[in-house]
C-alpha cells in the first residue's frame, strides 16, 4: 500500500517533468503546422533546422563561448584555488565571499552590472563581451569544485617532492595536479553546462548582431514558435542525455559524482 | 612558487568583473541622468506601477517556492529511501530536466498550455472543456515550479542522504513513532537543505522576466520585467539600477539567512 503510494507519487512527478519534453519531441515529427493535430510523421523540421543558417550560427557561437569560457574559467579558477588555500583565514573568507557573489546574486543584476561596465569601458557588445561575462560567472563553479580537493591535499607530499629536488612547477604538475584533477574536471564540466544554458546574462551583454542558442530561442518564441524549434529541442535533449551518460559512466572518483 | 603572486589574476578579475560592476549599479541607481545624487530611482519602487510589479513578483515566487518545497520534500524522501546510491539513475532522472535548456523548458509549457495547444487539443478530442490558464499568473507559477523544482530536490536530497541511519534507529529505539521521528529528528536535520533549496528557487523566481514574458504573454509584469525593459527598451539605466538595488535588498536578506543556517557550506549542491 505504502510502496504503491510512493510509486504513484514518483510516477506523477515523472509525468510532470517529462510530459512537456515528450510533447516537444512528438511535435518535432508532426507533419502539421497546428499543434493540436497529428498530421503524420515527417523529418522535414529537422531539414529546415539544418538549413536555417541563423540557428546554426547561434549553435556555433554557443559552443565556442561554452568551450572557451569554461577553459579560461578552469585555468583562472584552479590557480585562484591554490592561492586562496594559502591565504590567511580572514582574507580567505573575504575572497570566498566575493567568489560567491555571482552565484548568489540574481542573474539579472549580474547581467545589468556587466552591461553597465562594458558601456563605461566603451566596449563593442558582441562575442567578446559575452565571453568575458561567461568566464566571470563560470569561475566560482570551478573554485567550488577545486577547493574541497585542495583541502584534502596533504601539503607534506608537495614539500617532500621539493625536498627530493623537484622544482615548484614540477612538484605541482607531478604531485598536486593529479590529485586536483577530478575537481578540475567536474568544475570544467559544470562551467561548460552553465555557459550552454545561460540566457539572462547573455541577454544583457550581447550585441545586436549576435545570438547564442538561448537568445535565439527567446527571439523566436516571442515571434511565435516555429516547428524547427521542436526539432532543436529534441536534439538538445538527446545531446544532454548523451553527455550525462558520458559523465556518469566515465570511471572517475566517486566522491565527486554528486557535485556534477 | 610565490603563492601570493598566484592570487593576482583572480583578484584582478573579480575586482574588474564583480566588484566594479556592482558599484556601477549603485552609482547609476543613486544618481540622475546628469550624475547628481538622488534617491528618486529607489523611491520609484513606491509608484503604483512598480510596487504592483514587485508585489506580484513576491507573491508568485513565494507561492512557487512553497509548491516546490511541498513537491520536493516527499520526492527527496522517497529517493533517499530507495538507498540506491548517490549517482543512481533514478536520482538522475528526476534532476535531468535541469540540464535541458531553460528557454526550451519554458517554451514547452507554452506549447502545452496555449489556446490551440497540445492540452486543449487533447481535451477537445474528448469533448472536454478547454483549459485557459495561459497568460494568467497561474501559468507563470506553473512555469516557475517546473523550472526550479530540481533546485529544491537536490539540496534536500543531499542533506537527507547525510543523516546517519543510527540517529534514526536511536530515535525509534527510544520509543518515537514514525511521525515523531520525522518531526523531531529528520525534519530539523534537513533544515539546511530546505533553506538552501528555498534560496535557490526563490531568488531566480523573484527576479525572472523570461517565464512571465513567455507564459504571461506580456500581460504579467514582474519586477524583473520592469528592470529588463528599463535596460533594453527605455534605456533609463538610472531607474533600472535603482529598482535593481531594491531587488538586491531581498537577495541580501536571503543570503544572510542561508549563510546563518549553512555555515559549513555543506549543502552547496552546485
Amino acid at each position: 500500500m505504502r510502496n504503491a503510494a510512493k510509486k504513484i507519487y514518483l510516477a506523477l512527478i515523472f509525468l510532470f517533468l517529462y510530459a512537456p519534453i515528450a510533447a516537444l519531441i512528438v511535435l518535432s515529427f508532426n507533419n502539421s503546422k497546428t499543434r493540436a493535430k497529428w498530421g503524420g510523421f515527417t523529418l522535414k523540421w529537422y531539414q529546415e533546422l539544418f538549413k536555417n543558417e541563423s540557428i546554426m550560427q547561434a549553435l556555433w557561437n554557443t559552443l565556442a563561448i561554452a568551450i572557451i569560457s569554461a577553459t579560461a574559467a578552469t585555468v583562472i579558477g584552479t590557480i585562484a584555488s591554490i592561492s586562496i588555500q594559502s591565504m590567511k583565514k580572514r582574507t580567505r573568507a573575504i575572497v570566498m565571499g566575493i567568489t560567491n557573489i555571482p552565484m548568489l546574486n540574481a542573474e539579472i543584476v549580474t547581467g545589468i552590472s556587466l552591461m553597465l561596465l562594458f558601456i563605461s569601458l566603451k566596449m563593442r557588445f558582441g562575442f567578446t563581451t559575452i565571453l568575458l561575462s561567461h568566464i566571470t560567472f563560470n569561475i566560482p563553479y570551478v573554485i567550488l569544485n577545486v577547493m574541497p580537493r585542495m583541502r584534502q591535499l596533504n601539503p607534506s607530499i608537495y614539500e617532500s617532492a621539493l625536498d627530493l629536488g623537484a622544482s615548484p612547477l614540477q612538484a605541482f604538475f607531478k604531485v598536486t595536479f593529479p590529485d586536483l584533477l577530478p575537481g578540475i574536471l567536474s568544475g570544467f564540466l559544470m562551467a561548460f553546462t552553465m555557459s550552454l544554458d545561460d540566457f539572462i546574462i547573455t541577454h544583457f551583454t550581447k550585441g545586436a548582431g549576435i545570438h547564442t542558442l538561448s537568445t535565439k530561442i527567446y527571439t523566436e518564441v516571442r515571434k511565435g514558435i516555429k516547428p524547427e524549434m521542436y526539432s532543436l529541442s529534441t536534439m538538445i535533449f538527446v545531446a544532454v542525455i548523451f553527455l550525462l551518460i558520458l559523465v556518469n559512466y566515465t570511471p572517475r572518483d566517486k566522491k565527486d559524482m554528486h557535485k556534477s | 612558487m610565490n603563492k601570493k603572486l598566484l592570487s593576482v589574476p583572480y583578484l584582478f578579475w573579480s575586482a574588474l568583473f564583480i566588484i566594479i560592476p556592482l558599484c556601477m549599479v549603485f552609482y547609476y541607481g543613486l544618481t540622475d541622468k546628469n550624475g547628481a545624487f538622488t534617491l528618486s530611482n529607489i523611491a520609484a519602487i513606491a509608484t503604483p506601477e512598480h510596487s504592483k510589479a514587485l508585489w506580484s513578483a513576491i507573491r508568485l515566487s513565494l507561492i512557487s517556492t512553497v509548491i516546490c518545497l511541498l513537491l520536493a520534500y516527499p520526492l527527496a524522501m522517497i529517493l533517499n529511501g530507495m538507498k540506491t546510491g548517490h549517482d543512481s539513475l533514478t536520482v538522475l532522472i528526476f534532476i535531468l530536466p535541469m540540464w535541458m535548456n531553460f528557454l526550451l523548458r519554458t517554451m514547452a509549457w507554452q506549447t502545452l498550455l496555449e489556446k490551440t495547444g497540445v492540452i486543449n487539443g487533447i481535451l477537445s478530442f474528448f469533448h472536454l472543456q478547454n483549459l485557459s490558464i495561459i497568460n494568467t499568473p497561474n501559468a507563470v507559477i506553473l512555469g516557475m515550479v517546473y523550472n526550479f523544482l530540481p533546485f529544491m530536490v537536490l539540496p534536500i536530497y543531499n542533506v537527507l542522504t547525510k543523516i546517519d541511519q543510527s540517529v534514526i534507529n536511536a530515535a525509534r529505539d527510544l520509543g518515537a513513532n514514525e511521525v515523531q521521528t520525522f518531526l523531531k529528528v529528520i525534519l530539523p536535520l534537513s533544515i539546511p537543505g530546505m533553506v538552501s533549496g528555498i534560496t535557490m528557487v526563490f531568488v531566480p523566481a523573484l527576479t525572472t522576466f523570461v517565464i512571465s514574458n513567455i507564459l504571461g504573454g506580456g500581460k504579467i509584469l514582474l519586477i524583473g520585467n520592469v528592470i529588463e525593459q528599463e535596460f533594453t527598451q527605455t534605456n533609463n539605466w538610472n531607474l533600472g539600477s535603482g529598482l535593481s538595488i531594491v531587488l538586491m535588498l531581498f537577495i541580501i536578506f536571503n543570503m544572510v539567512i542561508s549563510a546563518v543556517t549553512d555555515k559549513e557550506g555543506e549543502v552547496n549542491v552546485l
